[in-house]
């Protein structure tokens, strides 16, 4: 066991824990969006951000990467980890909005607007589908490809994977994409069955033979 | 050459090296790197050849290709052993005027190199002022070596500082040493290197360990690193061999960017020499100490000089960050331990040997030990690689080495540290170079790029520049520096554009400070430099753009127009080059840009000999 000192609170936690375990164990909330507790940890959404050590030498560190040590100083929701958090969320309304998870971030952090140029994308490339399929369903069909804005998560050539069980699990654990009703035009917040919903590695038309893991699956639900 | 099994043979073999020299017969050195053969050296070696063999001159006279020598606004430049004659900007017709001039022992008076503010000629390298201000501790050695041979590095006292030591074998010692040194990662960061490596040292033996040297140097307009792997690869083998004698490493890994050619040809030449004798391999010099190096070639990403990239690199993964910790030293390429310094960390090493610690920590001002190579591009006239000891104020390096500014417009700031570094304006010039006094004023050390920036240089414009070139290599795997990077680029985009409003700059230091702060890894937490230090002390700039939808600089294309004033002589020079026929006006008359078909690409401006054409 090791003592850390969360938001001023001294407390014993198991070795070998990250903060984001230790602090939600606890009962401190950590916002999330790339981590799962099945999946290893990533460290790329950075929503997860504590501040660790003592001014003037304190820093940000993704708290689901980074493991407790004897004595850390904690603090979960400092005003700099806040306005980080905020900022990221501003970044994620900007490029992602209909995403219900991120619109669910943004209410909870009181971020009512986004100052940068409105963009809709379907992927923020938290990665959570590409570990999912390669941790947990031991396929590995699809991956990222490119770099910075090229980046996307994809199979190789855009052909469809080999490998691929259409298991959906990657289109369950997304969390842009999970109860997305916005059909093509996305400034309607009409729901288009899961028109736009499909593994990355899928045909469209092979979306009604699949298992289905939406629960509960709007879709289905509609129709 | 025989594999050499003992000190003894070592020590014999070096013997007959340095007596078999010959000192006294003249030597022509071209610096042909790859920045010298671009500029034509690899002619003036051929012109060289061929006077030599016409005229049977074989004994009396010697012909040396090296590394480059740093500067590169001479090349192709000649410079003649033993008189220390240096010649710049060679025409190949005259290299016959060159070697018989240094076969009768006198100079070539017209080829000289000019001093542009005494406008006398300089004969010896060491009296021009571009070298004169420099400490060339480890460019100086690029002269003195041909590159593909192991004996010019064993000539001038290569492998002997390691070979010491390794018949010392007292580890420890070596650690202790160079922690003594005070040396710093060269690659930008400044972490002691001697703690580095006693964290190596210190890690439990089974798996076996890794030492890599860091040859991924990417920032734009910086190339020291390449200096050294091609002109002079061995320092860069014995450094790491010390490394691995210091630390217990027995695999050594080279990781050079596919971009740079003729270094991977150099390094693997010196790769196959340093094994054929001995000095790498099982049972190096018969001491039962085993260390290799093998050579990975990076596949073309700038985030692959961070560490924790490189390393999933060289394993053949996508070359993106992950979180630390783990740091490498625990926890590696396949999970060894793995040590990372960047090529000239690794050079500096047997130089500390060499020299003597005490010599090398005397080095430099302040806690900051040794000297570092700038690469000094830009608005300045003499361009090139400058080495200097730390805490050199960077006046000396800019108007001493430098030799000021190039064009009309006085010098307005240096920036640092390569695409995430900074700009230090012309008022803090005063500032001694080093690790903390550049973070100080919000730049970074980097790995040395230097480029200078003149009145002419709308610092918008250069925040703009180099956040385009991280938005394009950013990993894409942190949300903020992917998002972050491409956000601010439209910032200063739309300010550039003049569609800024106050809004933006308050969004933009917001978003700046937050990435610092937030992003996963080096390249994520510096983007943000180039912003916050143009704002920091140009931020006037920035409001002149926003609020007069001015381009002080008159860089940024849709605040600028162009016109032409009573100096206008009618000559018609630019009526010719305008790519939009935007220029009308009778011969000999003052001529009129129509500004409607203009596209502001600054063509007639370049062309006109008599200042007519004013920018606003």
């Amino acid at each position: 066991m090791v003592t850390v000192t969360i938001n001023g609170l001294d407390v014993s936690v198991e070795e070998g824990m990250t903060i984001l375990e230790a602090a939600r164990f606890i009962g401190f909330p950590i916002p999330t969006l790339c981590y799962h507790e099945g999946l290893s940890p990533y460290g790329a959404c950075r929503l997860c951000v504590v501040e660790i050590g003592e001014a003037p030498r304190s820093r940000l560190v993704s708290s689901c990467t980074y493991p407790v040590e004897e004595g850390l100083k904690i603090r979960t929701a400092s005003k700099r980890v806040v306005q980080a958090r905020r900022m990221i969320i501003e970044l994620l309304l900007a490029s992602c909005p209909q995403s219900k998870t991120i619109q669910d971030l943004a209410s909870a952090y009181g971020v009512r607007t986004q100052r940068f140029k409105q963009e809709y994308e379907d992927c923020i490339l938290c990665g959570l589908c590409v570990r999912m399929c390669s941790e947990q369903m031991m396929a590995k069909a699809i991956g990222f490809r490119g770099r910075g804005t090229e980046r996307s998560v994809g199979t190789p050539f855009d052909i469809q994977s080999d490998v691929c069980r259409l298991c959906g699990a990657c289109m369950h654990i997304c969390p842009a994409c999970q109860l997305r009703c916005t059909y093509n035009e996305p400034e309607k917040a009409i729901c288009n069955a899961c028109a736009n919903l499909r593994p990355p590695c899928l045909e469209k038309e092979q979306y009604d033979d699949m298992m289905c893991y939406m629960d509960p699956c709007v879709a289905c639900e509609i129709k | 050459m025989e594999q050499l099994t003992s000190f003894g043979m070592f020590k014999a073999l070096q013997e007959r090296i340095v007596s078999e020299s010959c000192p006294e017969i003249p030597t022509i050195v071209v610096p042909a790197g790859t920045c010298g053969q671009a500029s034509g050296a690899l002619e003036l070696i051929r012109a060289a050849h061929h006077h030599i063999l016409k005229n049977n001159l074989q004994a009396r006279i010697r012909i040396r290709a090296t590394g480059c020598h740093g500067f590169c606004q001479a090349e192709p430049s000649v410079y003649v052993e033993p008189f220390d004659t240096f010649y710049p900007k060679v025409d190949p017709a005259r290299m016959k005027d060159i070697i018989q001039a240094a076969l009768e022992g006198r100079t070539v008076e017209d080829l000289l190199y000019v001093d542009d503010a005494g406008g006398e000629r300089i004969e010896r390298l060491q009296d021009i002022p571009f070298y004169r201000h420099q400490k060339r501790t480890l460019l100086s050695q690029n002269e003195r070596i041909d590159p593909l041979e192991i004996s010019d590095y064993l000539k001038i006292g290569g492998y002997t500082a390691f070979a010491g030591l390794l018949a010392d074998n007292d580890p420890a010692r070596i650690i202790e040493d160079v922690k003594r040194s005070g040396l710093r990662g060269r690659g930008g960061a400044g972490f002691l290197t001697g703690a580095k490596w006693e964290f190596l040292a210190r890690q439990a033996d089974g798996k076996g360990k890794i030492i890599v040297c860091n040859a991924d140097e990417g920032d734009p307009g910086a190339y020291m690193d390449r200096s050294l792997l091609e002109g002079n690869p061995h320092s860069i083998l014995e450094g790491m061999l010390t490394g691995a004698l210091a630390t217990g490493a027995d695999q050594g890994v080279l990781y050079v960017r596919t971009e740079y050619p003729l270094a991977i040809r150099h390094l693997n030449n010196a790769l196959r020499q340093a094994r054929e004798l001995g000095l790498l391999g099982k049972n190096i010099l018969g001491t039962g100490f085993h260390f290799d190096i093998s050579l990975v070639k990076g596949a073309g990403a700038f985030v692959c000089g961070e560490e924790t990239a490189l390393m999933r690199s060289i394993e053949g993964k996508m070359g993106e960050p992950r979180q630390r910790p783990p740091f490498p030293v625990q926890k590696g390429i396949e999970n060894k331990p793995t040590l990372i310094n960047n090529v000239e960390t690794w050079a500096n090493v047997p130089v500390i040997f060499r020299m003597g610690v005490e010599e090398y920590a005397a080095t430099g001002g302040g806690e900051e030990t040794g000297t570092k190579i700038f690469s000094l591009v830009g608005k300045i006239k003499n361009t090139g690689l400058v080495e200097v000891p730390m805490g050199t104020p960077i006046k000396d390096i800019v108007f001493n080495i430098g030799g000021g500014q190039s064009g009309k417009g006085g010098v307005k700031a240096v920036q640092t540290g390569g695409p995430s570094g900074g700009c230090i304006p012309a008022e803090l010039f005063d500032l001694p170079i080093g690790y903390g006094s550049l973070a100080k004023v919000g730049s970074i050390m980097g790995s040395g790029g230097m480029i200078v920036m003149d009145e002419n240089t709308c610092m918008v414009d250069v925040a703009r520049y180099f956040m385009n070139f991280l938005k394009g290599e950013s990993c894409g795997k942190c949300f903020p520096c992917r998002k972050g990077t491409q956000r601010m680029y439209e910032l200063l985009d739309d300010i550039a554009a003049g569609r800024g409003t106050p809004g933006h700059l308050d969004l933009l230091e917001e978003l700046a400070l937050v990435l610092k702060d937030v992003a996963m890894c080096g390249l994520g937490q510096t983007a943000s430099n180039p912003v916050l230090s143009t704002l920091k002390y140009f931020r006037d700039e920035y409001l002149e753009h926003i609020e007069n939808k001015r381009c002080p600089a008159g860089v940024c294309k849709a605040l600028i127009h162009f016109s032409i004033n009573e100096n206008c002589t009618g000559c018609g020079a630019c009526v010719k080059v305008c790519p939009e026929k935007a220029i009308k006006g009778e011969r000999k008359q003052q001529h009129v840009i129509d500004a409607g078909l203009c596209s502001r690409c600054g063509s007639c401006k370049g062309v006109c000999a008599f200042d007519a054409i004013e920018v606003r």
